[in-house]
């Protein structure tokens, strides 16, 4: 499981290689382990089927306890074939759709982690490696939206959708965080069982909230849908892919996997329901309103996830059913029209359905898939459409008393705008006059069919057996929704009852919907462009320049480049937060013991404290730098008197390198005038006087008090039979706290590293 | 800028001090896991006798007396540091879990070899690779 998972990832590192290798074959090569995973996912579906669940350990980090878990059940399950499923049509699509485009390989490489990620995210039952991949599809989603780096418009779109996504992420860490507490596990497959724990408990409404707003903003939910259209600036494969089949699903398989754990109250149902159901019906609205080709797929995509947010929250056995079904659907017709879509623009060089009529003689194939796919899309008799419409309208029939009025209104509403841009999607690019177009059209080569094709049979053969998708996966999934069995009975024929006659009022009114389209997207767009002003998106804008301004105001504030203000700002936070904690804590007053000190050793302390004297007034730097040298030599002299050879060595070194550097610099620096003026100076000396002042109350009350035993013994004691080393400076430097100081050698090579680009760098500014 | 000082103390000094100074840093840096020693301070040492040159004999003569550019140094540093922890997961143990490979040598004595040596040679490199850099730059740097 844990090499199924990766692969993608290590097949991601060599794919640039092998597609060179491959030439023009390179996708139907790389299709092959997303082929592969499918028939290796397949392989599980009579177990799961049979027991519902299995689970998988491996450790990842075992002093953390964090482990790599995975869970396999009906839902994940379903996910997982659709992802490699799906993952295996669109790397083939791409090898064709793409096959002139210099990232080609590039490509590849970020298609296949993100397959990767997307699999992690629904297989993992850590919720902490859930979140790593959930930030990686983010992520990867990001490289693909921005494809074409080199078009603004794209780069804008990839970071609204990453911003807006991984703002999202930020939530849900903390939500997961809250859940975890709450339930007592960072396993799913144990917070599954915790159900009740997790509702009744005091942070329930906090983390329901947050772990909310991550999903929401994942599946673009209102008022979060704006980043999904705009991400349509993606090459098709991805649109296809990320943005429909797969990674946007993934806050809504959170929801449905959360379900048994989080779902049941009045405030999962209120939130999921009328959230999804606002954006079902937006969805609806956008989709009939747009001409673009990807655009209006797109918004009926985020219809889509609307339905699905809404089926989740109903909480009903009949809403759980539909909820797999219709994901189920929707990803075989979603994933083919979007496909199609590309093949348009790649035959005709349109992406505007009002450039695009009468290419059925063109594009037979393509138009008899487009036709099977539309009406899958619309519900109609025989496709598997029909089958998740009917059991939607059932669902949201059934639905609890209080959201009952409202989420039926919206359904039947959405449904009635849907079957009119199917018609549109389905009929007005292949029927009515032919529209010339830049390219001339030729039916699509096989690698751009075999994804459609195979996608709109199946939704075809499920429709036509309905049952064999049930036993197969479905009722597995609808029990991991509902976290009980649950009776499906899929079947096309339910006899004449109430969602059949929501069915024909649907289709009545949307193909009198299509056949005015012209009509109704100018009264949508005279009510509706006037208040875009004041949409989500602008919110967007206001959020982002907002943040810029903030931003700017405090590096002005904070990095204004003087190296005194910076010292003084670290001097002054110390004092504060140290003398707080001091005061408030440990209000005692230490008494200095004097018992015992030595004669030499005040003698040193005394040199040390006159050259410190001498150093702040003198007026020579050259003086002042060997003042500084004579106090670093004192205090690397009392080291050495207290037995601690290496810090004193270390010390006396540090000083003579210091004092090499000052002179090295010395002669950029300005004259050693008076630089600042008195009040500065009082200032200052205060600053400094405080900061003094606190070390020496603070070494006090260490000798005075121990917090906590010393750990010196333990590394007296173990030094020699554990590291073998007398030196016990050294074996706590090389092996005890390797780690630590693998940690500061770095910082020693960054700082060389700053110190050399800030030199080289103001060089060549100055001879530009 | 001029780093070269005009003494002839000095430059007589520098050539006999600097393989002194080095010889003497690598047997502080190998003795570092018992007596007082090893890779910070040595690598503090090898940086000090490399800065003393610099101001005998001038830029040019340090950047050929040194023959690798320091700030690769600090480059190969780390990455030995790092590769010095990964040896424990091939024996099943924590990263960084020191592993030894005592080597009998009749006439000097047992040499210790082990991960912490790499490690504390890598901090050496470090260590001489950042102090350097610093130097060289400040140095080089015009006006």
């Amino acid at each position: 499981m844990l090499l199924a998972v990766l692969s993608g990832f290590l097949l991601a590192f060599v794919a640039p290689w092998l597609a060179r290798a491959a030439g023009r074959y390179s996708g139907w090569l790389l299709a092959l382990l997303p082929a592969g995973l499918t028939f290796w996912f397949a392989s599980f579906l009579p177990e799961v089927a049979a027991h519902g669940s299995i689970l998988f350990e491996y450790p990842w980090v075992p002093g953390l306890d964090v482990g790599l878990t995975f869970y396999l059940d009906g839902l994940s399950l379903l996910f997982a074939l659709l992802i490699s499923g799906i993952g295996t049509f669109i790397v083939i699509y791409a090898g064709g759709y793409l096959a002139d485009h210099p990232d080609l390989r590039r490509f590849y490489v970020v298609i296949l982690a993100f397959m990767a990620s997307m699999l992690g995210l629904v297989l993992s039952s850590n919720l902490i490696a859930l979140f790593v991949f959930w930030e990686l599809t983010s992520i990867t989603s990001y490289l693909l939206i921005g494809f074409d780096h080199e078009d603004e418009k794209a780069r804008k779109a990839a970071l609204q959708g990453l911003i807006v996504t991984v703002g999202g992420g930020l939530a849900l860490m903390a939500g997961f965080v809250l859940l975890a507490m709450a339930g007592g596990s960072y396993e799913l497959a144990e917070l599954l069982h915790e159900g009740d724990a997790i509702r009744d408990h005091a942070l329930y409404l906090p983390l329901l909230l947050l772990i909310l707003f991550g999903a929401f903003t994942k599946s673009a939910q209102v008022p979060f849908h704006f980043w999904l259209p705009n991400a349509m600036a993606a090459p098709t494969p991805v649109s296809a892919y990320l943005h429909s089949a797969t990674m946007v699903k993934a806050g809504v398989y959170l929801l449905a996997r959360l379900n048994p754990s989080l779902g049941g109250t009045d405030a999962w149902l209120l939130l999921l329901s009328l959230f999804g159901a606002l954006t079902m019906f937006t969805g609806a609205v956008m989709a009939i309103r747009s001409t673009g080709v990807k655009r209006m797929l797109a918004y009926s995509t985020v219809m889509a996830l609307g339905t699905l947010t809404l089926l989740i929250g109903l909480g009903t056995p009949t809403a759980a059913a539909a909820a797999v079904t219709f994901l189920l659907a929707h990803s075989l017709y979603k994933g083919a029209l979007f496909l199609i879509a590309g093949i348009l623009d790649h035959e005709t060089g349109c992406k505007d359905f009002r450039d695009l009529g009468g290419l059925r003689g063109k594009l037979p194939v393509t138009a008899a898939v487009a036709a099977l796919a539309a009406l899958s899309l619309a519900g109609i008799l025989p496709l598997f459409g029909f089958v998740a419409k009917e059991l939607l309208f059932e669902s949201v029939i059934g639905a609890p008393w209080i959201v009952v009025a409202p989420v039926t209104l919206l359904a039947l509403a959405s449904a009635v705008l849907i079957v009119a841009a199917a018609a549109v999607v389905g009929i007005r690019p292949y029927f009515g006059p032919t529209v010339p177009t830049p390219k001339h059209p030729h039916e699509a080569p096989p690698a751009l069919l075999a994804g459609p094709v195979t996608l709109a049979a199946l939704g075809l053969l499920f429709g036509l057996y309905p049952a064999l998708a049930e036993h197969q996966i479905l009722a597995a999934a609808a029990r991991a929704v509902h976290g009980a069995p649950v009776e499906l009975n899929l079947a096309l024929w339910h006899g004449f009852n109430l969602p059949l006659l929501m069915s024909l009022v649907s289709l009545g009114l949307g193909l009198w919907v299509f056949s005015r389209w012209e009509f109704v997207r100018a009264r949508f767009d005279r009510h509706l462009e006037p208040r875009e002003r004041f949409g989500p998106e602008r919110g967007y804008e206001l959020f982002m320049e907002g943040i810029v301004r903030i931003s700017d105001w405090q590096t002005r504030l904070l990095q204004n480049g003087y190296l005194r203000y910076y010292i003084l700002t670290i001097v002054i936070t110390l004092v504060a937060l140290t003398g707080y904690t001091l005061l408030t804590r440990y209000p005692v007053v230490p008494t200095p013991n004097l018992a015992g000190i030595e004669i030499h050793l005040l003698a040193v302390a005394l040199m040390t404290v006159l050259a410190a004297l001498f150093a702040i007034i003198t007026h020579s730097r050259l003086g002042a730098v060997a003042l500084l040298g004579a106090v670093g030599f004192g205090v690397a002299l009392v080291f050495i008197l207290f037995s601690a050879p290496d810090v004193g060595i270390t010390q006396v070194l540090v000083e003579t390198l210091t004092v090499i550097l000052l002179v090295l610099v010395i002669f950029r620096l300005p004259g050693m005038y008076a630089l600042s003026r008195p009040r500065a100076r009082y200032r200052d000396s205060g600053v400094a006087v405080a900061l003094g002042g606190l070390l020496v109350w603070l070494l006090l009350l260490i000798q005075e008090t121990r917090f906590f035993p010393s750990i010196s013994a333990y590394f007296i004691e173990n030094s020699q039979p554990l590291a073998h080393g007398r030196n016990i400076v050294n074996v706590i430097l090389v092996d005890f706290r390797a780690l630590d100081t693998l940690g500061e050698i770095t910082v020693l090579a960054l700082a060389a590293v700053g110190v050399y680009a800030m030199i080289k760098l103001r060089a060549e500014d100055r001879q530009k | 800028m001029k780093t070269q000082m005009n003494s002839l103390i000095l430059r007589t000094t520098g050539h006999f001090l600097l393989p002194l100074l080095l010889i003497f840093s690598i047997f502080l840096l190998l003795r570092g896991h018992d007596e007082p020693g090893g890779g910070f301070i040595a690598g503090l040492v090898a940086a000090a006798a490399i800065a003393l040159y610099l101001f005998s004999m001038g830029i040019k003569s340090a950047r050929q007396v040194l023959w690798v550019d320091p700030r690769n140094l600090f480059g190969i540093g780390l990455t030995l540091a790092v590769l010095s922890g990964v040896p424990a997961i091939f024996y099943g143990q924590a990263f960084f879990t020191s592993q030894w490979w005592p080597i009998y040598l009749p006439p000097f004595g047992t040499l210790k070899l082990s991960t912490p040596l790499f490690f504390d040679i890598g901090v050496y490199l470090v260590v001489v690779g950042s102090v350097l850099t610093i130097v060289l730059t400040l140095a080089e740097a015009e006006g």
